[in-house]
């Protein structure tokens, strides 16, 4: 048998083979991707599995809020305030009417404040709810989402039976709240303020020392205090890295300095330490929500201020001076004088401020909203540099954009 | 606590007559100044030992068009949480030379507001490094919130202000 000769294989030797060129690749995260959780596009370079950088495209849902309202008479603005972060609608909503109060000089009635206060707080425990749930479910922790997506169920219901709507609450007029607390509505609170600890309990049991959620998110995302300082960062984020300021403590406003509380801070402002500040607020939050309704003073819930307060239905069908304020108010025939005035609230997000400038009209000559969403995704590119498309995504759920404030 | 008082004088004795209209509307210390001034405003401000008044809280544009030669305003919002004062600062300029030299050097959130002031106002921030529309589309070739482009129609015969008492 003859030997047979092994061909060598036709393999190129190292020289032969092409240059590989050294190019970035860009790759499209939205406009509409499951993971953003919004409408936003972002062009991220990368270099292999490494963000290089990337470039954020917003205003998809851009409905011109600074433009209509300077064509709106006063009440017609509240509309457009829910509709901006609509995780937490009542804060924008009431921190709007606050504004307008602090412009007239209204002074609104205690019980009036203990509701708002109530309301503004179950509002931003469904904000952290999303927040980090959705959090959960972008590590694959799908099961702790839907432990409290019925909490938030529940506050939802806790509106309705306020207001009467789930999502865009207007429920708060100018000088107090649209209605009292119903005694079911109590009932609801009470019972949530009960219901909620097992439950966010299971959530933090289930994610806080997880192995694979703290690997996943410890370190991913940092921000330096300095830089977020810089970049505006206020709420959350900024209480992440470590700064304690809160719009609820050194401005207090609606009763807020009658309550005890306390401010979670983090250390490293990456995302573990936001999902923790998020999580301790809800803790914070309830503890508000549970005083405010046991110390629940007596008393009316608006203001005696019958040329801004719109009177209740009842009374319109019935008291002639009722329907004549009514008519006055819907009409938009506010006393606004001129002059100025900015007023800040605290958000699910951060410092939610309203600049109003009024040249007597009936409508605000210029209305400006400062959206923390919208200043801190600036910093969104900066903050996932050099990490890997995962971990960008959960850099942005944790810094719980919301693009209806994003794009007003 | 600092009071509106001080830093009143404080920034009338390093700038001079550069600052003016001195006003406190709602206890907020509210002034003018120039644009050649504003940076060094913001930056003394920023840089201050005692003051630190370390954070732009935000950065918007107003249109007056009657006010002839100072038919645009820059407003400055700024917040100092070591002693929890806010100050606000504002800077006409004119239609005809509607240029601002950018804070983006000094404070990194600048730069989106800036954008969005251009975007809606047109104002033009001198040496910002990337001055493009961000909310509205890059095709638009005017800018929205400006009182020339108002939202109602006009011509409209059925909305005539006076049937609705306005």
């Amino acid at each position: 048998m003859a030997d047979i000769e092994l061909l060598p294989h036709n393999v190129p030797s190292k020289t032969e083979l092409p240059e590989l060129v050294e190019e970035l690749t860009t790759l499209n995260l939205g406009p509409t991707h499951p993971a953003t959780h919004g409408i936003f596009q972002n062009i991220l370079k990368m270099d292999g599995e490494k963000i290089v950088s990337g470039e954020q495209t917003i205003g998809y849902i851009h409905r011109a809020f600074e433009k209509i309202a300077e064509r709106r008479p006063y009440y017609q603005i509240t509309t457009l305030t829910d509709r901006m972060n609509y995780c937490s609608s009542p804060i924008n909503n009431l921190g709007w009417h606050m504004t307008m109060e602090k412009f007239l000089g209204v002074e609104v009635p205690k019980r009036a404040q203990y509701i708002r206060v109530i309301m503004m707080e179950l509002a931003r425990i469904t904000d952290h709810i999303i927040c980090n749930s959705i959090l959960g479910v972008d590590t694959g922790a799908f099961t702790g989402f839907l432990y409290v997506m019925q909490k938030r169920e529940e506050v939802y219901e806790i509106y309705e039976e306020v207001c009467g709507a789930r999502l865009t609450t207007n429920m708060g007029r100018l000088g107090g709240m649209e209605r009292d607390l119903s005694s079911t509505a109590i009932r609801k609170i009470h019972e949530f303020i009960k219901s909620f600890p097992p439950v966010l309990r299971e959530l933090e049991k289930l994610l806080n020392r997880n192995r694979i959620f703290m690997d996943r998110t410890i370190n991913v995302g940092p921000i330096s205090l300095e830089r977020a300082l810089s970049y505006g960062f206020t709420g959350p984020n900024l209480r992440a890295a470590g700064l304690d300021y809160d719009v609820r403590v050194m401005n207090p406003y609606s009763s807020y300095e009658d309550f005890d509380f306390t401010i979670p801070i983090g250390q490293n402002g990456d995302t573990y330490d936001r999902y923790m500040v998020r999580n301790e607020e809800m803790w914070q939050s309830l503890k508000i929500v549970e005083q405010a309704i046991n110390n629940l003073p007596e008393g009316p819930y608006y203001a005696d201020a019958p040329e801004y307060y719109l009177p209740p239905k009842k009374e319109v069908y019935s008291n002639m001076e009722a329907l004549i304020y009514h008519f006055k108010i819907v009409m938009g025939e506010i006393d606004a004088p001129a002059g100025e005035v900015y007023h800040a609230v605290e958000g699910g997000n951060g410092e939610l401020g309203f600049y109003l400038i009024s040249d007597g009209g009936r409508a605000p000559y210029r209305l400006h909203f400062r959206r923390p969403s919208f200043i801190y995704y600036q910093a969104y590119p900066e903050m996932c540099k050099g990490s890997t498309l995962s971990d960008a995504i959960l850099t942005m759920s944790s810094l719980n954009v919301i693009a209806g404030e994003l794009d007003a | 606590m600092l009071s509106n008082q001080e830093v009143a004088e404080a920034l009338l004795e390093k700038f001079g007559d550069q600052v003016f209209d001195f006003e406190e509307p709602y206890g907020l210390l509210t002034l003018s100044t120039t644009r050649e001034e504003i940076l060094p405003i913001l930056e003394y401000l920023r840089d201050h030992k005692t003051y630190q008044v370390i954070f732009l809280t935000d950065l918007t544009g107003v249109q007056y068009p009657d006010n002839t030669g100072k038919e645009f305003m820059v407003v400055y919002h700024m917040h100092s949480f070591v002693h929890n004062f806010r100050i606000r600062i504002k800077v006409s300029i004119s239609e005809a030379d509607i240029h601002i030299p950018t804070a983006t050097g000094l404070f990194a959130c600048a730069n989106w507001m800036e954008r969005e002031t251009y975007d809606f106002f047109g104002i033009l921030f001198d040496g910002h490094p990337n001055l493009t529309r961000i909310l509205n589309i890059e095709e638009m070739d005017y800018f929205p919130m400006r009182k020339e482009y108002p939202l109602e129609d006009a011509t409209r015969e059925d909305k005539i202000d006076a049937l609705f008492g306005r």
